[in-house]
């Protein structure tokens, strides 16, 4: 045991240390630049869509710990942002498409606006859904909060199955029969100049890049928000609004920028997975896609944004990686492709007793932000005995000494 | 005109029938949060775990020649159909209490939260893994009479159903008011503290809600298995959010507000699923719910319940 746990504390050592934590860093950032370049050069084009997705997945964690791990506020309904985005850009490029035609600036091959051009009309609506919903409940306290966002989430996913406003195209989903999602700068670029011979530098690659862009830019953002103002209000919050409230913190516009700023990285990821995948419907937008969100910020620590991440890379990835590495022939001996694909069925069921067993001895997450940690740690009674020991001790001598006085 | 009264009459009594399903779950959220201040969010899973239980032992039950011979006999099966899945669902509830929910007694509030989240996901994968992820049809064995009454169809079943609802509730209400337990789990919502400090075993008593709360569900999910003639792994999930939702409406840690909100919200679905739109049905209920946060935060009979910090 000690052997194993000098090994552990030798290891966690040398990454401690600046060499030890530069040479990490390099490791991930080959890792993450490399490894689908390598899957696709293999020829295995869904690992390249599995870490696409992650990244995805990655995105909306960072979008729900501001609101989750920052400001406190449980958010139920995180996916309605996803969707509100996603909806969002695929209808304003079609309207901007028959805008243009009508016009007359497109002649016969009718090109959709591109990604980047809709970012921010994807951005802002998940913004301002995050406004809508956050003005009139945020005053509720946590619990009321939860089932309210919940419900949120419910009447969007209902609105958007009952085709709202005639843009959502019902249950069939967008783009309907004859619209069509336009490809992505650089895309065609890409494929004819950096492609050759067997790797193929295709559209999920090129994808995996722009949403690897979008990742580092949502963690330099959300690194600088937390330590700014703001991000020290949501702290402060946090921890006691009350308090928070008396020392000139506004409740609640602290609490809408929370809710509006998680939105919005929302309403982005649900953009680039609508244009990325080109094509969305009601179903990727339920309520088990926000419990499997939260389950990320949870899981990997709340308010720490290495946490989330390693949570989304973990519950995203793992069970697609296990069904994989069972259809390959060197885990062949390990697990059978029945026994891989068990694996993938019993996930939920496995992140359920999870979530109860991570509650219990480790609710800080695995990579815990230091101050969440704290927080979260249930009351040490041996901790609060003593304390309560001194505290009689200090009032039993000032009694004594008013005594003598 | 007797048209249009059928319709309001037909909708009151359908709505009656799904509020009294609403009311007996959302005695379950009101009587665990009024106590912990806590969601049980695996409640919804109680409604969920007792409709099955019901159906195994209807269908265990009633391979036994006796029970199916006459009238009075077929009642004691459905009594006995009951009673063992209400016990059952209520052993599950004191299980979950025991290892999902006590440990974290200490923890900030959204620790159990999450972690009853996590029971929730388990125990619906765990239906949906090990019996079935398709709706299993719920037998009924006795003739079901339609009567009507000022030109509204009302079914012995939705009367079954409203009668056994009530008659429940009576019980609860007496049991809370009247004995000397209920009286333990009305100071320990008080107080928790404090009632520990008189001698009340809050262990017990927190137990003991645990049991009473997912009985009454998982009545509710036998009612709604009967009503509905199927059953189906994530049949919680919608009447569950709409329960405590209820809960809410009528004003969280009160009883009788469970009830009421349970009833309201039943019969405001009904009428709103005739007269505005199918498609948005589910919507109302949250529709419904914001409002009342904002205009009455306590709920509607919840005033005693907010002052408590």
């Amino acid at each position: 045991m000690t052997a194993i746990k000098n090994g552990i504390q030798s290891v966690t050592g040398f990454f401690s240390t600046r060499p030890g934590k530069i040479a990490f860093y390099v490791v991930l950032a080959l890792f993450t630049l490399l490894m689908p370049v390598y899957f696709q050069s293999v020829g295995n084009a869904f690992m390249v869509r599995i870490f696409a997705l992650v990244g995805i997945y990655v995105l909306l964690a960072l979008g729900l710990n501001i609101v989750v791990g920052y400001a406190g506020l449980l958010n139920l309904g995180y996916i309605a942002f996803y969707a509100v985005g996603a909806y969002a850009g695929m209808n304003l490029g079609f309207l901007m498409q028959e805008l243009l035609m009508g016009l007359g600036f497109l002649g016969e091959k009718p090109e959709n606006w591109s990604y980047w051009a809709l970012l921010p009309f994807a951005a802002v609506p998940g913004a301002v859904a995050g406004i809508m919903i956050g003005g009139p409940v945020l005053r509720l306290r946590g619990d009321y909060l939860a089932i309210v966002t919940l419900g949120f989430g419910e009447i969007v996913r209902i609105a958007i199955t009952n085709n709202i406003g005639g843009i959502t195209n019902g249950a069939s989903g967008l783009p309907a029969i004859g619209q069509r999602v336009a490809p992505v700068a650089g895309q065609e670029w890409a494929r004819l100049n950096l492609s050759s011979g067997n790797f193929i530098f295709s559209k999920d690659l090129y994808w995996y890049y722009i949403i690897v862009a979008l990742v580092l830019f949502a963690v330099l953002v959300i690194t600088r928000l937390d330590n700014s103002r703001l991000g020290r209000a949501w702290v402060a919050m946090r921890e006691d609004e009350v308090a928070a409230a008396s020392v000139g913190v506004n409740i609640l516009t602290t609490k809408l920028w929370a809710f509006a700023l998680g939105a919005a990285w929302g309403g982005i990821a649900g953009h680039t997975y609508a244009y990325w995948v080109g094509f969305i419907s009601p179903e990727s937008f339920n309520f088990m896609e926000s419990v499997l969100v939260v389950c990320m910020v949870v899981l990997g620590g709340m308010g720490s944004i290495p946490g989330t991440i390693l949570g989304a890379v973990i519950i995203t990835a793992a069970p697609e990686v296990i069904r994989a590495m069972a259809a390959s022939p060197a885990f062949s001996g390990i697990l059978t492709a029945e026994q891989a694909s068990l694996v993938g069925d019993y996930r939920f069921l496995i992140f359920g007793g999870l979530m109860v067993v991570m509650m219990a001895i480790r609710p800080q997450g695995i990579l815990p932000s230091k101050r969440r940690a704290r927080e979260l740690h249930p009351v040490d009674e041996k901790v609060l005995a003593q304390e309560n020991q001194q505290l009689w001790e200090a009032e039993h001598k000032h009694n004594t000494d008013s005594d003598i006085l | 005109m007797s048209v249009e009264f059928g319709i309001i009459g037909q909708q009151l009594v359908n709505g009656l029938t799904l509020g009294g399903m609403y009311a007996l779950l959302a005695l379950g959220y009101t009587l665990v949060y009024g106590i912990l201040l806590m969601i049980n969010f695996a409640h919804a899973e109680m409604f969920m775990f007792g409709a099955y239980v019901g159906l195994f032992t209807l269908q265990g039950l009633s391979r036994i020649e006796f029970f199916t011979s006459s009238g009075p006999a077929l009642l004691l099966l459905y009594v006995l159909t009951f009673l063992i899945a209400m016990v059952v669902t209520g052993i599950l509830g004191v299980i979950i209490e025991r290892f999902a929910y006590r440990p974290l007694r200490h923890a900030p509030r959204l620790a159990p939260l999450i972690s009853a989240i996590g029971v929730s996901l388990f125990l619906q994968n765990a239906a949906l893994l090990w019996i079935s992820s398709r709706s299993i049809p719920f037998p009924v064995l006795f003739e079901v009479r339609t009567f009507r009454i000022a030109g509204a169809n009302i079914s012995s079943m939705q009367i079954l159903i409203i009668v056994t609802t009530i008659l429940l509730m009576l019980v609860l209400d007496t049991f809370v008011s009247r004995t000397r337990l209920g009286r333990a789990m009305r100071a320990t919502s008080q107080d928790r503290d404090a009632a520990g400090l008189m001698g009340v075993d809050i262990n017990r008593v927190i137990a003991l809600t645990f049991f009473i709360g997912p009985a009454l569900g998982g009545a509710a999910g036998i009612f709604s298995g009967m009503y509905y003639g199927n059953i189906k792994y994530n049949m919680g999930f919608i009447p569950g959010i709409k329960s405590f939702t209820a809960a809410v409406i009528g004003g969280i840690g009160n009883l009788r507000g469970a009830m009421l909100g349970g009833f309201l919200l039943g019969l405001l679905e009904s009428l709103a699923a005739a007269y505005i739109s199918t498609g948005y049905k589910d919507v109302i209920a949250f529709a419904i719910l914001i409002v009342v946060l904002i205009f009455k935060p306590g709920g509607l009979l919840g005033e005693s319940v907010a002052e408590k910090v």
